[in-house]
């Protein structure tokens, strides 16, 4: 089983985020960035799979700037066996059909079984690339996967539905699969793990070398988003703040 | 039509975020002078059509093919994407449901137009809809540049629209048809089903203490299930929590998890994703502590506290205790 998985590094959660001068994207020197956080149980499943089936290679992809080669390497030291690093020079792009059709025609020449993509990335919140990427390689699709079985040449896919629903179905490969966090445990990457991963292969190919369509969409200016309610925001010292709260939950919330 | 909106069945009725989607049209359509058509598929097409047909819009078209009957993405993307070619509105607009999330990515990349999703508002210039998302942990919104011409596909996230507004008239009733041949559809769906319920029923609960992932590690939990019991409240949680094994995942609230709607919501260290938010907006009175004073939840909160709540919730336990 040859299986791709495609992961995103992003800005983690807790970044404080300022607008860059032109309004294009945010300022990105100084923030933390780090991998796309379902991307993280893709890569575990993609290696889980591997296990189970006691053969197959996984091969990890990144489309970005330079910094995204931590990640590629992150995911390289979990187990990944080689990585493709998709390069690309413009700021960021937040267009998810030229994405995926970069990521697809890196890929498509590869023969992958299975495509294992992180189900939104955290920072632009498409949840498209991998289903595009589907589309344009003629594959299955299946988004919200919290379970995954081989079967018979084929893949059996427990997905999330609303409300705490879920419904398994059965598709022919090769398969495009979104992962859903917490369908697995990711492992962290071991001492041996991260030596191993330097000497692995990471192939380099260009954005504009694989991207031969125009985008659909762009960002045209970001913007803080703006309060909703009157907050009454409590403050001072830890004991002012606990004292405070206790008589909001006693005299004005009235929790008894 | 200029505005072609997608139905989703649920069990025979209308999805609340279509009908959230159909006010979001007569909105627009009343705005901008756009005419309105309605999507009317699957095995429950004809009664989804009967209910959109009381709406006021212009057409209600049903598809019924044995390839669409039941859900999958394959027969979904090519029903909707063939639709869409025949009938060439301007917008299309669904619900951002799991569905939709699931084949209308296809859709767009079958049409190689925009998917603009999880859209929050939109505003007019130039004398057209200009739409916009939250990005970045839903910290900044983004205005959507879309490639010029049509269609553009357009989800909206829940409550973009309340269909409390949604407009009564009647509409024509039309039915068209799509040509798929059964190679196309490589899926099987088995039928929906749920988990074992986990015994505690959040949804009647009076007063709730929500953990996020800021309560840092599961050594933690018992800090905040001591302050629940001091106040005889429900443990409830977001989905990282859940997903790291802290707690079982009956606790969870919001789009996967459980719809709440208590006396108290105290958030403890949540970000205010709207996958949480949907489950819990409706709360009296939500008091939210976190160490980051841009995290979206304060934007829904009656009381914030920026601070850590490692610091602030044994403290507060005793004080309750007292
Ligand atoms: C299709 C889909 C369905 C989903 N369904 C759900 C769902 O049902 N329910 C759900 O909750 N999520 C759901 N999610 C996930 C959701 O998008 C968010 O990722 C999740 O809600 C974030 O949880 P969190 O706020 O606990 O974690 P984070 O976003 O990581 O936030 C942690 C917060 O804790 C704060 N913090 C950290 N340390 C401290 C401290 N010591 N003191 C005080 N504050 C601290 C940080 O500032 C941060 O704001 C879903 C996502 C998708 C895409
Ligand atoms: N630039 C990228 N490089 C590699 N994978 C990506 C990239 N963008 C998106 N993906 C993958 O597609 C998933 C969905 O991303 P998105 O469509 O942006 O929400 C992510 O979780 C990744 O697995």
């Amino acid at each position: 089983m040859k299986i791709c998985i495609l992961v995103k590094h992003v800005p983690g959660s807790e970044a404080q985020f300022s607008v860059s001068p032109d309004g294009s994207w945010i300022q990105e020197t100084g923030l933390p960035f780090e991998m796309n956080e379902s991307d993280n149980y893709a890569i575990e499943e993609a290696l889980q799979i591997r296990e189970k089936m006691g053969e197959g290679e996984v091969v990890v992809v990144s489309l970005g700037p330079d910094r995204c080669q931590k990640v590629i390497r992150e995911a390289l030291a979990k187990g990944a066996d080689r990585a493709i690093h998709i390069k690309e020079d413009t700021p960021y792009n937040t267009d998810p059909y030229s994405i995926a059709t970069a990521l697809a025609n890196t890929i498509k020449d590869e023969g992958f079984d299975l495509v294992l993509s992180g189900l939104q990335s955290d920072d632009l919140g498409f949840g498209q690339a991998g289903v595009i990427l589907g589309e344009i390689l003629g594959m299955t699709t299946a988004t919200l996967v919290v379970g995954t079985e081989i079967q018979d040449g084929k893949i059996k896919v427990k997905r999330e539905l609303e409300s705490g629903w879920f419904q398994w179905q059965t598709m022919e490969l090769p398969a495009s699969l979104a992962i859903q966090s917490g369908l697995n445990q990711p492992r962290y990457p071991s001492l041996k793990g991260i030596m191993g991963a330097k000497k692995k292969e990471i192939k380099e190919a260009s954005f504009r070398d694989v991207c031969d369509v125009d985008g659909l969409q762009a960002f045209n200016g970001l913007s803080v988003q703006r309060a909703e309610k009157q907050t009454e925001m409590i403050e001072g010292t830890v004991d002012q703040v606990v004292t405070k709260l206790v008589d909001v939950f006693k005299n004005e919330i009235r929790i008894n | 039509m200029d505005i072609l909106v997608v139905l989703e069945d649920k069990n025979g009725n209308i999805h609340r975020m279509s009908q959230e989607a159909i006010t979001g049209a007569q909105q627009i359509g009343s705005e901008f002078s756009l005419s309105i058509g309605i999507l009317a598929m699957g095995v429950n097409a004809n009664a989804l059509a009967e209910q959109a047909a009381q709406f006021d819009v212009e057409d209600v078209l049903t598809l019924e093919n044995e390839h669409v009957s039941n859900y999958t993405a394959d027969g979904y993307g090519a029903a909707v994407a063939q639709v869409v070619t025949n009938e060439n509105p301007t917008y299309v607009f669904f619900g951002h449901s799991y569905q939709v999330r699931d084949y209308v990515p296809r859709v767009s990349a079958k049409l190689k137009r925009p998917f603009l999703n999880d859209v929050v508002s939109y505003s007019a210039e130039g004398g057209k809809p200009v739409f916009s998302k939250q990005v970045l942990n839903a910290k900044l919104v983004a205005e959507l540049q879309p490639s010029n011409g049509g269609p553009i596909l357009i989800s909206f996230q829940s409550a973009a629209f309340s269909s409390d507004n949604i407009q009564n008239g009647s509409a024509n009733v039309r039915s068209v048809s799509v040509d798929l041949d059964s190679s196309a559809i490589k899926t099987i769906p088995e039928d929906p089903f749920q988990e074992e319920a986990g015994g505690v029923d959040l949804s009647s609960a009076e007063l709730i203490v929500s953990v996020g992932r800021g309560i840092g590690k599961e050594e933690n939990i018992p800090l905040a299930q001591e302050l629940a019991k001091a106040i005889g409240a429900e443990i409830a949680s977001s989905r990282p929590v859940v997903d790291s094994g802290w707690l079982p995942s009956h606790h969870q609230v919001g789009s996967s998890g459980q719809t709440v709607a208590p006396k108290l919501y105290l958030a403890l260290g949540i970000s205010g994703a709207i996958q949480h938010v949907v489950g819990m907006k409706g709360s009296k009175n939500i008091v939210v502590i976190n160490k980051d004073p841009d995290a979206p939840l304060f934007e829904l909160a009656d009381y914030g506290i920026v601070g850590d709540v490692l610091e602030i919730i044994p403290k507060l336990t005793e004080a309750l205790q007292a």
